[in-house]
């Protein structure tokens, strides 16, 4: 056992030994095969000196415990970091930012404080899971939701705090925005309850966001301000049916009036499930499609003539592409959408949303699924669970190994950029994203598609292979870099990345001399003075530990 | 003993009235739930356990990565759902679970800890041939 950098032995001994006071011994993990499950699993510098890795991990039951450990933390000046469940896999998983922290393991937290079915939310704690909340709402026989992301392992509080997303109708997708009052730990062993929280006895605090004066939950998500210990969510009530449709449309062009009216048809409610793009002729998957094709049941291969011009297509383009794709009867975009609420409601806004479409030409449509709520358990073993509200891990296959897939990865991370939420972004994304991949060596599809979690922006989510092969990793990482540069130079962001890439990231957002940052330092300088929590989370560093920005 | 139970209730009740238990303490999740709604009424801990935090992935049917990668390694020279399998030793799933592979991960002791563990180990371990 090592104790972090800049402590002493004897104050880390010290303070370990408190810690146990706090929490009960068994629930201070020292031992090296202990503190080796807090590795991240899906490290890009898996097995390299570089790994981030915990001195220590210590996992309180209870916010009294938490703000324990908190002020024995910063008597000792000892880092430590957080984790909810720590099933952020590709975002750094339980592993620290600050090699050498204590992680401070929420699992144990796993109350379910309060959910209410007439007002539709919940209250939980860090350690609850998507699984555990789900499982709560089951056995009391509540008609809600909660909207999941697709692996189902992790926690509502982590996922929204890591501001995650999910399916359902777009008030929920986003995972911190459906979010309603916040309880806090702070740096100082202070609890703060944020919104209408703040008021003793309050009747409404996860009904009303914003309570009284400035609003400072969003400081607490991607950052180390503080350990939120309880955190309140908006559900989906259970609607009475759901019903799906596709849009195909033939031409290369007609990305763009799809997007359009997609974007409008959105923006009014008129479909108020989570849009999903793919393309029929580039052999693009939607997302509900990606776990079915990794088993391998997907489309048959291309015939040999498709195959030959999709080679030599630029950026999934060729007029001869086009063409046989036209004679062909194959469309080059299909566009899903859903739609949640009253059964007749739903076939009259999909009848809406094809007359819209309609104006592009030779677009076609598709009635899916349509199924009355809830699901039979045979329905549920046929569709995309987060769809539904259900959680799963079925997205795992990505990297598994499968019958078509005999070299499966050891993980994987994310470069996953926002970029407009239109047709011609699309396009120039495709075009900026492959000239990189060539230019770097980096294996990419010729063309890709974004995904439509968010009303106003789509975000394009590439996955990089983590391998047992150092070299590869390295080179991936650079590569990973470099796309994050090359993208900032377009004015496309990252939303949400791993530990490695948290500086390089932050350090894109550089408007008028990094200013954001630098306020963000002010404040870390004001709640935090000795940097004790989550040091260099999402590229924010404790005074002691600053580096000026690139 | 009464006299010590009443004192407990007493006592809960008052702290209750001083620090709005009713919002802050909730229901902590049962053990004896699984991550499906798979009752573990009157099973066996180990089939639970196994319920509880492997069988999202390596349960019986399509959307199980789990089950998926192992069809894929044994081609049916062995079951490819984990609980159906007479082979495996406890040492092999502990290595697992605390090593992971591919793209499993491994599990902390806040998750899995020693004794699920051993539970899990001994389901999995129940038919093998002796």
């Amino acid at each position: 056992m090592k104790a972090p950098p800049g402590v002493s032995p004897s104050d880390f001994a010290k303070a370990l030994s408190e810690f146990e006071q706090a929490v009960g011994k068994p629930w201070v993990f020292t031992a090296d095969e202990d503190v080796a499950l807090y590795r991240d699993p899906y490290s890009p510098f898996l097995g390299e000196p570089d790994e981030l890795v915990a001195s220590a991990a210590v996992a309180p039951d209870g916010v009294e415990e938490v703000q324990k450990v908190v002020r024995i933390a910063n008597q000792y000046k000892i880092p430590i970091y957080p984790v909810s469940t720590g099933k952020n896999l590709g975002y750094g998983g339980s592993a620290p930012v600050f090699s050498g922290s204590v992680v401070l393991d929420l699992k144990r937290m796993n109350r379910v404080i309060e959910v209410n079915e007439e007002n539709a939310y919940a209250l939980v704690e860090p350690g609850v899971s998507y699984f555990d909340l789900y499982r709560y709402i089951q056995e009391k026989g509540l008609r809600l939701w909660v909207d999941v992301p697709d692996p189902g392992w992790g926690s509502p509080v982590g996922n929204a705090l890591d501001r995650g997303g999910g399916y359902l109708m777009a008030q929920f997708r986003n995972h911190f925005d459906s979010h309603c009052g916040m309880e806090v730990v702070l740096a100082s062993g202070e609890i703060i309850r944020t919104g209408m929280g703040a008021m003793p006895g309050a009747k409404t605090w996860q009904n009303y966001k914003s309570g009284f004066g400035p609003w400072v939950d969003g400081i607490f998500s991607q950052s180390n301000f503080g350990v939120v210990t309880k955190m309140g969510f908006w559900l989906m009530p259970e609607p009475d049916a759901y019903l799906s449709g596709t849009v195909y449309v033939p031409k290369h062009k007609d990305l763009i009036p799809l997007v359009r009216i997609l974007n409008y048809l959105e923006n009014t409610r008129v479909t108020n499930g989570m849009p999903d793009l793919g393309s029929p002729l580039l052999g693009i998957p939607m997302i509900q499609q990606i776990d079915i094709w990794n088993r391998g049941e997907g489309p048959a291969p291309p015939e040999p003539e498709l195959a030959s011009l999709l080679a030599k297509s630029e950026g999934g383009y060729s007029p001869e592409l086009e063409q046989y794709a036209l004679a062909h009867g194959i469309s080059y975009w299909s566009l899903k959408l859903t739609f949640y609420g009253a059964p007749k409601a739903n076939e009259a806004n999909w009848e809406f949303a094809k007359e819209k479409f309609s104006a592009i030409a030779g677009a076609k449509f598709v009635d899916n699924e349509s199924y009355k709520l809830p699901l039979t358990a045979e329905q549920q073993e046929k569709v995309h669970k987060p769809q539904f509200g259900i959680p799963s891990l079925a997205m795992f296959s990505i990297g598994a190994r499968s019958r078509i897939n005999p070299d499966p990865t050891s993980g994987h991370m994310w470069f996953s950029p926002i970029i407009p939420r239109t047709g011609e972004a699309i396009f120039e994304a495709n075009r900026v994203f492959s000239e990189a991949a060539k230019k770097y060596g980096i294996p990419a599809l010729a063309f890709s598609l974004p995904s439509c979690y968010w009303e106003r922006a789509f975000i394009f989510i590439f996955a990089f292979p983590v391998t047992r092969d150092p070299a590869t990793n390295q080179k991936n990482r650079a590569a990973f870099r470099q796309l994050v540069q090359i993208a900032a130079e377009h004015g496309w962001g990252e939303y949400r990345t791993a530990p490695a890439y948290q500086d390089t990231i932050m350090s894109t957002y550089s408007y008028n001399n990094h200013s954001l940052l630098r306020f963000h330092e002010t404040l870390k300088d004001a709640v935090d003075p000795n940097g004790i929590l989550s040091a260099g989370r999402y590229g924010i560093w404790p005074k002691h530990l600053r580096k000026t920005p690139a | 003993m009464k006299h010590v139970g009443l004192s407990a209730i007493a006592l809960a009740w008052l702290l209750g009235g001083l620090t709005s238990a009713a919002q802050d303490q909730g229901q902590r999740i049962p053990s004896s739930w699984t991550t499906t709604t798979i009752s573990g009424e009157g099973k066996p801990r180990g089939y639970v356990e196994y319920e509880k935090y492997c069988s999202a992935c390596h349960g019986a049917g399509a959307a199980h990565p789990g089950t998926m990668a192992l069809q894929a390694k044994y081609k049916g020279a062995e079951p490819a759902v984990l609980d159906q399998r007479t082979d495996l030793t406890s040492e092999l799933i502990k290595t697992y679970v605390r090593n992971g592979i591919s793209v499993m991960p491994f599990f902390r002791k806040t998750e899995i800890s020693d004794a699920d563990l051993d539970l899990i180990a001994a389901y999995l371990t129940r038919n093998n041939k002796q």
